[in-house]
């Protein structure tokens, strides 16, 4: 199967070419090898998964391919052109939005302001403008306002709008998270685990909810998860690494079958 | 009334007065310490720095003229023309500004993810800079600094008063204009933290560095853009201040002054640092007023310290800091 031509999936949603692609990827921390050589693609509109066992590697893809890191090798390609070594905010800027593992919300802040915060790159009007033409910076205002409601309400969240962040729930966190990456109306959503630590009922509730932003809004989606059962059914396609390497990448139904992939798995020795 | 009740409030509100400037001050502090954990020694010899250039640009004064003297042999000191001083102060903005600039990228960026401390023996290290520079600029003896503030006292008040309570009270007309611009102001900076997508942002990287990255805030410009509004708080200060007493070096202790107030007020909080320079104000006045003549004078020089050690022993976290609790 090409990666240049479109397809649709069984449940209807049409896929496109390769957006983002990542060639040979090697990323070391002093003496450790976080990434050794991996190459893989994202394709317009699919549900892309990275798992493997703890220290495999996966946040630090993640955080590659939103500018966090700089890898040593390998070369990172978006919409069709080579991407220069960039900070995060300009991979931000350039329409990829991210949660992190271990949550970054701004705790001082309401839910509301946080998601609002999402909306940034959008907001045009220069700082001298807005002291000036009022008007104008007050129209943007409501428009972006409108966005993020139409976010709260997707995601459920209105009950808690003007709930300082510090005192929700964990579960909740990690939706406002969500809705923050959303606001910016990214191109690619990058997930580091979106579902850690939740019990079941908010697992569903997250994955309905990852499923109908990608469907409704088509938003390519690259997700790291541990949970196999939400895997399996979320993604399109799986990237599977251990110990910095790919070992398996394809269907979940290829990758479940795939002889590396059960070994990493049920923890068989390495040598 | 008794004389010594209206003497009382006299002094009260003169305490207030003196309580703006150093409130001016600890806000500059505290803008600077929320966007980046960065104590800024070199706040107070920032406003020495204002107020040096301030006067320099308005008098025509040709800056490093010492230093091209002795290189080339010259001897300019002066252009020949004064500078308007609504013009001189837009001028020093673009000063203060490009200082900003220099500190982010000379400096702090080259620091990014250091100890609090290395950070804060740096700002340390740019005071003493920063001070030299000043001297080398402008040259060091005490010049007046006169952009055309009201001075002296408010006759409308000393009658008002007189005709009220058959005792006249001084107010300085500069503390008046001084307490009506520092207002000003701080109502600006409420107004730019909150409505403007920059002060958005401002509020997002004091919150979080990570998230404020992955909303696509640049934190370079964000700290070049904390260090100017801390410059030209520091600019404001150094005008009210240097109208008072003269543009001298001892300007810069004024940073030390503030200490105390963000002591009370809690390093994190601008509603803070205004009640605490308030407090310090009035407090240090009306002991003065009260205790003064009993223990012979001058606690002006050591009552605002001791107010700060009481509150650190008792509520360290200051008036409007957030509790601290130990996570174990
Ligand atoms: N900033 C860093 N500095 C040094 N080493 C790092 C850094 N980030 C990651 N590593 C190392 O890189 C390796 C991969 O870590 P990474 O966080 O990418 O794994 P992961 O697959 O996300 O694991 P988990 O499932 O536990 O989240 C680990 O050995 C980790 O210690
Ligand atoms: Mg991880």
């Amino acid at each position: 199967m090409s990666t240049q031509e479109s397809y649709v999936t069984a449940d209807g949603r049409t896929i496109g070419p390769t957006v983002m692609e990542m060639k040979n990827i090697t990323l070391r921390f002093g003496g450790v090898k976080a990434i050794t050589d991996i190459s893989f693609d994202i394709r317009e509109g699919e549900i892309r998964a990275i798992i493997g066992p703890n220290g495999a590697g996966k946040s630090s893809m993640l955080n590659v391919i939103s500018g966090f890191y700089i890898p040593q090798e390998g070369e990172v390609w978006y919409k069709g052109h080579k991407r220069p070594p960039m900070k995060p905010y300009e991979v931000a800027q350039q329409g990829i939005a991210r949660t992190f593992q271990n949550i970054a919300l701004f705790e001082g802040m309401t839910v509301l302001d946080n998601v609002m915060t999402g909306r940034l790159n959008h907001m045009k009007t220069g700082m001298l403008a807005q002291a000036i033409w009022k008007g104008k910076a007050e129209a943007e205002e409501v428009e972006n306002r409108e966005k993020v409601e139409k976010i709260i309400d997707f995601l459920e969240i209105q009950h808690i709008r003007k709930t300082p962040v510090a005192r929700l729930p964990y579960g909740l966190k990690k939706r406002v998270e969500l809705a923050r990456a959303l606001a910016a109306e990214p191109s690619i959503l990058l997930l580091d685990e979106p579902m850690a630590g939740m019990n079941v009922e908010e697992k569903e509730d997250m994955s309905r909810f990852i499923l109908d932003v990608n469907d409704e809004f088509g938003t390519t989606i690259a997700l790291i998860e541990h949970d196999m059962g939400v895997v399996m059914d979320l993604s399109d396609r799986v990237v599977v690494m251990d110990y910095g390497k790919k070992i398996g990448d394809g269907t979940p139904d290829e990758v479940r079958n795939n002889q590396d992939v059960i070994d990493a798995y049920l923890g068989v020795a390495h040598d | 009334m008794p004389d010594q009740l209206l003497f009382g409030m006299e002094v009260f509100l003169n305490g207030l007065m003196a309580g703006v400037l150093y409130a001016l001050v600890a806000l500059g502090f505290v803008l600077i310490y929320k966007a980046s954990g960065i104590f800024n020694y070199a706040q107070g010899v920032m406003a020495l720095f204002a107020a040096m250039t301030l006067v320099g640009i308005m008098n025509g004064q040709v800056p490093f003229a010492h230093l091209i003297n002795a290189v080339f042999g010259l001897h300019v000191t002066n252009f020949g023309w004064t500078v308007p001083a609504l013009l001189a102060i837009a001028l020093t903005v673009v000063v203060m500004i490009g200082l900003a600039w220099m500190v982010q990228h000379f400096v702090m960026r080259h620091l990014v993810g250091q100890e609090p401390i290395i950070l804060f023996m740096a700002t340390i290290g740019l005071a003493y800079f920063l001070e030299g520079v000043a001297d080398l600029m402008w040259g060091s003896e005490i010049k007046t600094l006169d952009v055309g503030l009201p001075q002296g006292i408010n006759e409308t008040i000393d009658r008002v008063t007189f005709d009220a309570f058959g005792y006249g009270f001084f107010i300085d007309n500069l503390d008046i204009v001084a307490t009506v611009i520092a207002a000003l102001l701080v109502i600006a900076l409420v107004l730019f933290s909150q409505y403007t997508k920059q002060g958005r942002a401002m509020r997002a990287v004091a919150d979080d560095h990570q998230a404020a990255l992955s909303v696509g805030i640049s934190l370079d410009f964000i700290w070049v853009l904390v260090w100017s509004v801390a410059g030209f708080v520091a600019l404001v200060a150094g005008i009210m201040w240097g109208a008072k007493s003269g543009v001298q070096f001892s300007l810069s202790l004024i940073a030390l002054k503030a200490l105390p107030v963000l002591m009370l007020g809690g390093f994190t909080s601008i509603p803070g640092a205004i009640v605490g320079g308030l407090i310090i104000g009035v407090g240090e006045k009306m002991f003065e007023f009260l205790v003064g003549p009993m223990v012979g004078g001058a606690t002006e020089n050591w009552f605002a310290y001791v107010l700060a050690l009481l509150f650190l022993v008792f509520r360290p976290q200051g008036l409007f800091g957030e509790k601290i609790i130990e996570r174990v």
